[in-house]
């Protein structure tokens, strides 16, 4: 089972990356570029579904940062469990 | 008075502040590997610099998770005098040992310059020979030490005086121009609720001597000492 754990800067804390990067694209063309968020994305593979409580408490610890991020939790779909 | 520099994989500035205290003050220091679990017949412990674990994750992401941080926890609350240093305080930190966070520097570039500190409380292990208002100089190098926590803890920073250094101009000002990495409020260490833990990004194990540019950093380990004799 593969899932994928997104993880962001909260809009409260400055992404210095973000604001990097929104102004080379807004460079190379894209100018009407209003807003970047640089955040990343971790994919994880499990042998047998993790326990929820566990993951979330593993991405709230250590994958993420309370205090200055967020993050989601994206489950396979139906289809790609299948796979 | 015995001090534990911790060591992580990747720390780097083990040897530096080793040597602040053997050396500096002729106080006996030794390395604790962070895979021990015990901090027993130690009288402080200091968490040094450098990139732990590569900064991978976060700066101190997993460091904090290490099994030696088990007994750094306990010691601090039972009242050790804890101190981090650079990525040190990022451990301490991301442990939950201090509050807030820091982040990627404003400028995204690696700041690796003298600055001015401004102390602001004496009433800290590492500050209590130190007159409130000093100047000190000492080196900053770091690419993560931006000092960000939301507006209800930094409230709390200033009134319970948790904030234990600040950078600052030649004046003693907290202006923009002084701020290497765009901390709030021009924060360069802080102290827990407790005052026994405090972490700051600038290092003084790279300022106790002459030779060094500055023996600035000494007055913090002298404090540090001052602590452990008494207790």
């Amino acid at each position: 089972m593969k899932l994928q754990v997104i993880v962001m800067p909260k809009q409260s804390v400055l992404d210095p990356q973000g604001v990097a990067v929104k102004n080379a694209v807004r460079d190379l063309g894209l100018d009407t570029v209003d807003h970047v968020r640089v955040g990343k994305l971790l994919e994880l593979r499990f042998t047998t579904p993790p326990d929820p409580a566990k993951l979330n408490e593993i991405c709230r610890d250590l994958l993420s940062n309370p205090v200055i991020e967020d993050y989601v939790i994206q489950y396979p779909t139906v289809a790609e469990a299948g796979e | 008075m015995k001090v534990a520099v911790i060591q992580f994989p990747g720390s780097n500035c083990d040897q530096d502040c080793l040597r602040a205290f053997t050396e500096g003050l002729k106080v006996e220091a030794e390395y604790i590997w962070h895979k021990e679990s015990s901090v027993a017949g130690f009288d402080a412990i200091v968490l040094p610099g450098g990139f732990s674990y590569g900064d991978y994750l976060r700066c101190g992401a997993i460091a904090r998770f290490s099994p030696i941080m088990k007994a750094v926890q306990d010691a601090a609350e039972q009242g050790m005098p804890v101190f981090g240093v650079c990525n040190g305080f990022q451990i301490l930190c991301e442990a939950g040992l201090l509050p807030g966070a820091l982040v990627r520097n404003r400028s995204l570039l690696f700041v690796c310059q003298p600055v001015l500190l401004k102390v602001e409380t004496s009433d800290t292990p590492f500050t209590q020979s130190i007159e409130r208002g000093r100047i000190l100089r000492m080196p900053v190098a770091h690419g993560e030490g931006a000092y960000v926590a939301d507006s209800q803890v930094l409230a709390e920073l200033d009134c319970n005086e948790q904030v234990v250094f600040r950078y600052v101009d030649a004046t003693g000002e907290p202006v923009a121009s002084a701020n290497p990495n765009g901390s709030a409020h021009n924060i360069a260490g802080i102290c827990n609720w407790e005052r026994n833990v405090v972490g700051m990004m600038p290092h003084p194990d790279r300022a106790w001597d002459r030779k060094l540019g500055s023996e600035d950093g000494r007055l913090i380990f002298e404090s540090m000492l001052r602590t452990s004799s008494v207790a």
